[in-house]
């Protein structure tokens, strides 16, 4: 555990080293901004669902581009450096390797929602917002985010390409993002399947308020999942 | 430490294989505690596959890697904390500061914030990295890299050093502080460096492992490597004009294998290369034959044989049979 603390603290440092935090960020902050306030003053209702919930024009879908991004230099990097032989010869193990790359990418997003708590407070001003439904988009965009950074990490082992490493995050997660508004074109009884596979649906029963457990669990499956088949690519690559 | 024996590092039939290529080939030999073991070879000979099986970082095909006693397959968490470990070209992080860098691999090593203060000071003025530890590590020279690699390796004060071609790619005053800085360390603790560079394992190491191939070829000392070759060529200068009688002449004595004609030192004289058989010294043999035929001997010298002679013909496969049948019995004798 102390390993995976002392592992997230680096990586954390490592983004604010280089442009990639501040990049991220300030387009995250801004263009979610302009994505959630645009449309918020012409419909005048004090609720924040357009923020948290899905769609072709949304932060969340912001996120499905920025997440890769942060998370392809993780391993794929340390490949390319060489300085993974140096890191796996340190007495710590893969797990603690990959939860602690993990970690610290998860707080750089978590830093970056945190910001976003303006936007609760200014909406919280101009109207009666519920505060519940709040805390349930912010759930569900904190399970969002989580699960596929774990892909995009998973991703990040598999070459010691970061562009190459970008792209299949990009991919996968773009697949389990976009494929929800496809099922409209696919035959009647791919529907529920797409609907149990797809990001977008579960972060959108969320964005409702709605705290199912079968939301939250399909993203700590996904991301836990992705996390552990990035520790066996990771263990691979030493074997 | 489980086992009380001698020896810091014990390697039996270790081997691994890439796909279908051997890289390594059932290497056995054993480092005891305080010796400096030079790791030589030519480029893809197996070097580093064997010292990243030490390491932990590849898991050996078959065979065993003990490190202080510690199977690194069964335990490797706990042989890696024995472990000081410098890989090839000194792979480190380019955006951290020096300081930021021991700090982090302190931290993973696991040395509580005193003991790591303490160990930064001393690694610092070992290495000569007082002056950098406000860089970043990307801006540093290559002399300065391989010093924050080796500072990063000695930082939780290991029993066991690995080292990676530690000077390569350094200039000859960086070349001659990093062995000399070595030659302190193994003062204290066991080290194994590989290297193609040959005078620095006769200067720095007391005993040296070839491999070849991912086969070993020989394990001794740099003197009784050479040795064993020595006597084996001798240069005759005899003053004759009858180069094929005198030839034959030698090639007659007994302890000779065969004579070559070689330069002579001009208008009457005639070179012979006289190459012994085994460690026979035919040298009073030559004198009394050029005495009892009335040739004037002008010069006669044992060619001292080079450890890059006897790199070059181990690594090469060349037949070398004293030094082989040794390996193969030392093989044997393991087995």
């Amino acid at each position: 555990m102390r390993n995976v603390t002392v592992i997230a603290r680096r990586e954390l440092s490592s983004y604010f080293n280089s442009p990639i935090a501040y990049i991220v960020l300030v387009a995250f902050l801004l263009v979610a901004g302009w994505m959630f306030f645009g449309p918020f003053f012409l419909i005048g209702r004090a609720e924040m669902r357009s923020f948290f919930a899905p769609s072709l024009f949304s932060p969340s879908m912001l996120l499905v581009i920025l997440l890769p991004a942060l998370t392809m230099r993780l391993v794929a990097e340390e490949r390319k450096a060489k300085t993974i032989e140096l890191l796996t010869t340190t007495p710590v193990t893969d797990t603690e390797v990959i939860l602690g790359k993990f970690a610290g990418a998860f707080g750089l997003v978590l830093a970056g929602f945190a910001a976003t708590l303006v936007y609760v407070v200014t909406v919280r001003l101009l109207g009666p917002l519920d505060l519940g439904t709040v805390f349930a988009g912010y759930l569900g965009l904190t399970l969002f985010a989580g699960a596929l950074l774990a892909v995009g990490l998973l991703a990040s082992t598999l070459t010691d390409n970061q562009i190459i490493a970008f792209i299949i995050g990009l991919l996968v997660g773009g697949a389990l993002y976009f494929i929800y508004w496809l099922q409209f074109l696919m035959p009647a009884f791919l529907a529920p399947l797409i609907e149990f596979v797809s990001v977008s649906s579960h972060l959108d029963n969320l964005a409702r308020g709605v705290v199912d457990t079968r939301d939250v669990v399909y993203y700590l499956t996904l991301g836990g999942g992705s996390l552990f088949l990035a520790t066996l690519s990771l263990s691979r690559q030493h074997a | 430490m489980t086992t009380t024996t001698q020896a810091m590092v014990e390697v039996t039939k270790l081997r691994k294989d890439f796909g279908s290529t051997r890289a390594v080939s059932d290497i056995t030999f054993a480092v005891n505690r305080g010796e400096i073991v030079g790791f030589l070879g030519p480029n893809g000979a197996g070097k580093t596959t064997t010292m990243r099986m030490l390491t932990g970082f590849l898991r050996p095909t078959a065979g065993e890697a003990r490190i202080g006693g510690i199977d690194v397959a069964d335990d490797r968490l706990a042989a890696q904390r024995l472990i000081g470990y410098l890989p090839e070209s000194a792979p480190l992080y380019d955006d951290m500061m020096v300081v930021d860098f021991l700090d982090y691999v302190g931290e993973l090593r696991g040395l509580d914030r005193a003991t790591l203060h303490a160990r930064k000071r001393e690694v610092c003025r070992r290495c000569g990295l007082m002056d950098v530890l406000g860089k970043d590590i990307g801006q540093l020279s290559k002399g300065y890299r391989q010093r924050v690699g080796l500072a990063q390796a000695i930082l939780h004060d290991p029993a066991l050093l690995i080292l990676d071609e530690p000077t390569s790619g350094l200039d000859p005053n960086q070349i001659v502080e990093i062995r000399e800085l070595i030659k302190d360390l193994g003062r204290e603790k066991t080290v194994i460096l590989s290297t193609h560079i040959l005078p620095e394992v006769q200067a720095t190491c007391g005993r040296i492992i070839i491999i070849s191939d991912g086969k070993l070829v020989a394990d001794d000392t740099p003197d009784a490597l050479t040795e064993r070759d020595v006597g084996a060529v001798i240069n005759v200068i005899l003053k004759t004009t009858d180069a094929s009688r005198v030839q034959r002449l030698l090639a007659g004595l007994p302890g000779v294998r065969n004579v070559d004609l070689a330069d002579g030192e001009g208008a009457g004289t005639v070179g012979l290369r006289v190459k012994a058989s085994g460690t026979a010294d035919p040298r009073e043999a030559i004198f009394k034959a050029a005495v009892d035929n009335q040739l004037v001997l002008i010069a006669m010298s044992r060619e001292r044989v080079s450890l890059e002679d006897t790199f070059r013909r181990l690594t090469r496969g060349e037949p070398v049979e004293r030094m082989q049948q040794k390996s193969t019995s030392k093989e044997a004798a393991h087995a």
